[in-house]
């Protein structure tokens, strides 16, 4: 909402520096989004946007003049002589190129600029908007010292073609134009619950309330003419629910034409286009009350009607009716569609815009006036429907008090009456079947302090209440009554009555304490808390961690496998590329990795989020915790080499160590692992986590050809993982217990052991460990052979055992007799051969 | 039979025409190895005749123990030799560059989420989270937004194929959840996480972002606590120094509704760049919650008081570290990434 602050102080006395008002006013929840100032220095202390300053209109140099003649001028095709009388009664002479003046005008009221006036020029150097100075200069022969000036050159407005202004009768010939139409104006953000300072009269009283400005209640003084309302028209509401209240007046003998220079100047400070008097007075008082009105051209209707009293019907639609609106589109209509109607059909869309056929025109004598309080569901379905916001749907559709109807339509009758020259037929038509009632409300002191936390004596509680218009009378002791008053709807309750009281008090006023209430019960985020120990497990492993978008397409998780074919699909993407809920981290990490590979030679990745999986026969999505790592580069990053030596790449057995160290530092039992056959690995280097033989997800070399997919190098050796995060953590036990640090030595041996080639490593490893009992401390694969002194088909694996003890040391028949027994195993299990022995 | 007094003499010559460890070490194997000649000897013994013996046996120990000595003390040599001709190496290029560690690093949204979240941990907040793709009626019905409401136009919606679900636009509807978990016991919960909003991506709006939501609910929970909290909050973030602002606002699901803004860290209030010339940074929307919310949660508005608050890790890092473009967070360039 723009507020013209010469235009507020008709309703309010303003108490306050510009400055000041604007943050009061952001306070109390009209938040000041900008400022306007035309031609006005700007007060100090106002914080302004560079862009929203204008030239300053100076007094003695820009004032308002009357055109005597225009005359063509000598030399020059486009250009015109203007004489000017600036009130002095001696003409002065001047050159201008004003498309809107013509040989053999006069009587205009324009505003000239003198010698030294500052204004904004578009004419110089790419036609940029630049600030100049008026001075002197010879046109085609003729010397020229002053200009007839349009809204781009003041400042107002950015319409380069907009032509000079023309002022009406109002305009006081010869004073600075400054104090006629100089002006700051406040840019005001309006909140959904402050729908009512939608109106400068809603403004008013905020101001007032908040700063202890006066309000000057205006008092409607309608004068009617001799002729009644009574028998020239009818009104009748089809659904009260819809529509709560409608009026109609009658306005006859309109003289169409513009409406005053100042309600213009108004109009346009507010952001309104000026368009005729009829329409402008209709636009001024809906700025002024809140209330959209509508004029029907009357003769219009009463010939629809064929020639007999229009009646006026508010209805829903019906199926194929059609109505061409005001912008002279048609639209077709259905029964959710609230619309305006007489006996011939469709004249307007309620509260959205009205019909072509009745709109008033320059060939309108008298004018039917609506004043109607409609539904504000409605208005948003429609609105919404033909995508048709307009200032009046901003308002219906946030809800108006059906009060305001009435001083409506009667100031609007009142203003066509004084500058349209109308008639006001006496009375008028209305329906109102089910008027607004809000139950009086109950507010305790006491519940006061308990929500805000401070007490408010019943003083300050009265004062701030009455200020905002409500009506305040004792109940039972510490207790008010207090009636909303008929502009407001959005105070129900006590608590909305106890947010008025804070706002308006002040929330500087508020004491800042801390919470004094009963701790409540604390209990671990056990989840949480995994997520976040997976993440500084993956950290401490030299991982990055990412967090990429949950919004992707189907096709992009396609060659990885992992998705079902059916997802969470929105219905308004703001993009293809972004159109469904992700149902794997890995899409989005590969990507990432792909962007980063750009511009670095090495990637470690990982990412902790929800996929989002639907669930057959219910309605909202699974969205189980996941973690995708991506590793990609040299095993040292960045390195330089030394006499060419390559320094080793990442490969499998890398993300199967970042893979160990997480379970391993989450404390997982019964740990194992197999051979995967996923889509997205490569078929030989991939491999399934499994806890307690259960599979947690898979990891390993990325098939190059799923690489190749997402942009990736596909002879780069890129290693990915996706793991259900959320069942890992849930095997993790909620306790370990420690294990006793060996206070005697241990004695080392190796083992080297020859098995067939299909005889996994784990395999191998679990046979040692169940022969070698409580005294094999440790167990450490060092060597892998396969070559020329081995059989085909085979492979050596060499282990590093430790035997150790708890309370002794071992001796060397201890050893022996365990190692023996772990040898044998390993014959007789895997019918492995012992290297150097057998 | 070993010719001792040749032996012994041999060996020393030949100890003494060693180089090095390496060298020493094949000595000690020629003569003290499993085939050495010195073991050889010392095998002998018992195949010397009877009278011989002891006489024998004394001169090869002697003889062992004497060509012992000389190899620890050779030994020695070496090890001094070999360790002098090292520390006299030309010296390594210092100013080559050094092998770094792989360094992983948190997100700056975890981090971030992470300090929010130590904050309130002080505070008796703990956290509550509950699922990103909401029904309606949690989003909105049970916040105090019927269908139609016009505070529905505040949050820009992504919707579902399937009716009635939605992406949450805010982690409001936490709020209920948590509500008819704790079941009329007091809460102090922060929720965070991941929210969504059909708007276009610039430098200042996203599609997706995180979202902390406060809430406390109890029988002594205030206003005053609430300006408390924040103001506890905002010192604690930014610093001691902080100032805060309370504007009176709207947001359906609290009564009274508040906007909190915070001085500016940069200007400290005199207007610059990144506060737009106001002097006060837009932190948080807060307030008390709203009785139809606390009834639908499930607690009596005549027995119990509560507020909530919520605001976006995304701005208040980007506040806190001067970042100008929020699309940063989600790009996940490495290059930004490992500022933090």
């Amino acid at each position: 909402m723009k507020v013209p602050l010469k235009w507020l102080s008709e309703y309010v006395g303003l108490t306050l520096g510009h400055a000041q008002l604007a943050e009061r006013l952001t306070l109390v929840g009209l938040e000041s989004a900008g400022i306007r100032v035309y031609g006005l220095p700007v007060p100090t202390g106002l914080r302004i946007r560079p862009e929203d300053i204008g030239p300053v209109w100076d007094p003695k140099k820009i004032v308002i003049a009357q055109v005597r003649s225009v005359e063509k001028h000598p030399n020059a095709d486009k250009l015109l002589l203007v004489a000017v009388d600036l009130g002095t009664g001696v003409p002065k002479q001047i050159v201008t190129g004003a498309p809107n003046l013509k040989v053999g005008d006069r009587g205009q009221k324009v505003v000239l600029g003198l010698t030294g006036t500052m204004y904004f020029d578009h004419h110089g150097k790419d036609k940029e908007k630049q600030l100049k100075e008026l001075k002197p200069m010879e046109l085609r022969g003729i010397t020229n010292d002053a200009m007839v000036m349009s809204n781009f050159e003041l400042g107002v407005s950015d319409d380069r073609e907009g032509g000079i202004i023309i002022l009406q009768d109002d305009a006081p010939l010869g004073k600075p134009y400054v104090d006629y139409a100089g002006d700051i104006v406040l840019e005001l953000d309006v909140l959904p619950n402050m729908a009512r300072c939608l109106s400068m009269l809603g403004v008013a009283r905020e101001v007032a309330a908040a700063t202890g400005g006066r309000m000057n209640r205006q008092q409607i003084s309608l004068e009617y003419s001799q002729e009644p309302i009574d028998g020239q028209c009818g009104v009748v509401i089809e659904n009260p629910k819809l529509c709560a209240r409608y009026r109609a007046m009658l306005i006859k003998g309109i003289k169409f034409g513009s409406a005053p220079s100042w309600m213009q100047t108004r109009l346009t400070y507010a952001g309104m286009r000026p368009i005729n008097n009829v329409v402008d007075i209709t636009n001024y008082v809906m700025l002024e009350y809140g209330q959209p009105l509508h004029a029907f051209d009357y003769d219009v209707l009463k010939q629809r009607a064929g020639g007999k009293p229009p009646t006026i019907t508010v209805r829903s639609a019906r199926a194929g009716e059609k109505l061409k609106t005001l912008d002279k589109v048609d639209r077709e209509l259905t029964p959710d569609h609230l619309i305006i109607a007489d006996t011939a059909g469709p004249i307007a869309l309620a509260g959205v815009m009205g019909g072509l056929e009745t709109e008033v025109s320059d060939k309108t004598v008298n004018v039917l006036l609506e004043s109607a309080n409609f539904d504000f569901v409605s208005i948003r379905k429609t609105f919404r429907h033909f995508d048709l916001p307009s200032e009046a749907s901003a308002r219906f559709s946030r809800g108006i008090h059906p009060d305001i109807v009435a001083p409506a339509s009667e100031r609007a009758a009142e203003l066509l009456r004084r500058h349209a020259g109308g008639k006001v037929c006496k009375g008028h038509f209305e329906s109102y079947p089910a008027p607004v009632e809000f139950r009086p409300i109950s507010l305790e002191l006491e519940e006061v302090r308990k929500v805000l936390g401070v007490s408010m004596s019943r003083k300050d509680v009265v004062h701030v209440l009455q200020a905002l218009d409500f009506d305040v009378s004792d109940d039972a002791p510490g207790t008010l009554l207090v009636r909303t008053p008929g502009h407001r709807l959005d105070v129900r309750e006590s608590a909305d009555l106890i947010e008025e009281l804070a706002r308006i008090h002040g929330y500087d006023k508020l004491p800042a304490t801390l919470l004094a209430d009963q701790l409540p019960e604390q209990h671990t985020n056990c989840k949480l808390e995994l997520e976040e120990r997976t993440r500084d497990i993956l950290v401490a492993a030299g991982l990055q961690e990412v967090i990429t978008y949950s919004l992707t397409k189907a096709e992009r998780e396609a060659p990885l496998g992992l998705s079902a074919p059916e997802y969470v699909t929105l219905k308004n993407p703001i993009s293809p590329e972004r159109s469904v809920m992700r149902q794997t981290l890995l899409a989005g990490v590969l990507e990432a990795a792909a962007e980063n590979l750009r511009n670095s030679v090495d990637v470690r990745l990982f990412e902790v989020g929800s996929v989002f999986v639907p669930v057959a026969g219910e309605k909202l999505p699974a969205e189980p915790v996941r973690l995708a790592l991506v590793l990609s580069g040299g095993r040292w990053g960045e390195f330089w080499s030394e006499a060419g030596a390559k320094p080793p790449s990442l490969e499998f057995h890398d993300i199967k160590g970042v893979v160990e160290t997480l379970v391993g530092d989450l404390h997982l039992p019964d740990v194992s692992y197999r051979l995967a056959k996923v889509a997205y690995l490569h078929p030989a280097r991939g491999a399934e986590l499994l806890v307690k033989g259960q599979g947690m997800g898979t990891f390993g070399q990325l098939h190059p050809r799923v690489a190749e997919a997402f942009g990736l190098d596909g002879s780069r050796v890129v290693l990915a993982a996706e793991l259900d995060l959320e069942r890992i953590t849930a095997e993790v036990p909620e306790r370990y217990t420690f294990t006793s640090v060996p206070r005697f030595p241990a004695a080392l041996r190796d083992v080297a052991v020859i098995v067939e080639e299909t005889i996994p490593a784990e395999q191998v490893l679990t046979e040692i460990r169940q022969a070698g009992g409580d005294l094999l401390r440790g167990v450490r694969l060092f060597d892998l052979y396969r070559g020329p002194s081995i059989p085909a088909g085979t492979k050596s694996l060499a282990y590093a055992l430790s035997y150790q003890a708890g309370d002794r040391t071992l001796t060397e028949g201890d050893v022996n007799k365990t190692h023996k027994k772990i040898e044998d195993r390993l014959k007789s299990a895997l019918k492995a051969q012992i290297r150097g022995k057998d | 039979m070993s010719d001792l007094a040749n032996l012994e003499q041999r060996a020393l010559s030949e100890l003494n025409a060693t180089d090095g460890e390496e060298s020493l070490r094949a000595w000690k194997t020629r003569y003290f190895g499993d085939h050495g000649e010195v073991t050889q000897a010392l095998k002998d013994i018992g195949k010397v005749p009877g009278p011989e013996r002891p006489a024998y046996g004394k001169e090869v120990n002697r003889i062992k123990a004497a060509l012992n000595q000389a190899y620890e003390a050779a030994l020695k040599t070496a090890k001094d030799l070999a360790l002098e001709r090292s520390l006299a190496e030309p010296p390594l290029d210092v100013t080559l560059p050094g092998r770094r560690p792989s360094h992983g690093r948190l997100h700056l949204a975890t981090q971030v989420m992470r300090d929010i979240r130590g904050i309130f941990a002080d505070l008796g907040f703990q956290v509550y989270r509950s699922r990103e793709v909401e029904d309606d009626e949690h989003n909105f019905g049970l916040l105090n937004m019927p269908p139609h409401h016009p505070a529905r136009d505040m949050w820009d919606t992504f919707h579902t194929t399937t009716p009635g679900v939605l992406l949450r636009t805010h982690t409001s509807p936490g709020q209920i959840h948590v509500m008819r978990k704790f079941k009329g016991k007091p809460i102090r919960v922060i929720l965070p996480g991941m929210c969504y909003r059909y708007e276009a991506i610039t430098t200042r709006s996203e599609i997706q972002f995180q979202q902390v939501e406060g809430l406390a609910i109890g029988s002594r929970v205030n206003m005053a606590d609430l300006k408390g909290t924040i103001v506890s909050f905002a010192r604690r973030m930014f610093g001691e120094e902080r100032q805060v602002r309370i504007r009176s606002s709207y947001f359906p699901f609290t009564e009274p509704s508040i906007e909190v803004d915070m001085d500016c860290i940069v200007c400290a209030g005199k207007g610059c760049g990144l506060c737009k010339k106001s002097g006060w940074l837009e932190i948080m929307g807060a307030g008390m919650v709203h009785p139809t919310v606390l009834k639908n949660g499930g607690y009596d508005p005549e027995q119990f008081t509560g507020f909530a608050f919520g605001m976006g890790p995304q701005r208040i890092a980007m506040l806190k570290y001067a970042i100008d473009d929020i699309r940063l967070f989600w790009g996940n360039d490495l290059r930004f990434l490992q500022q933090f």
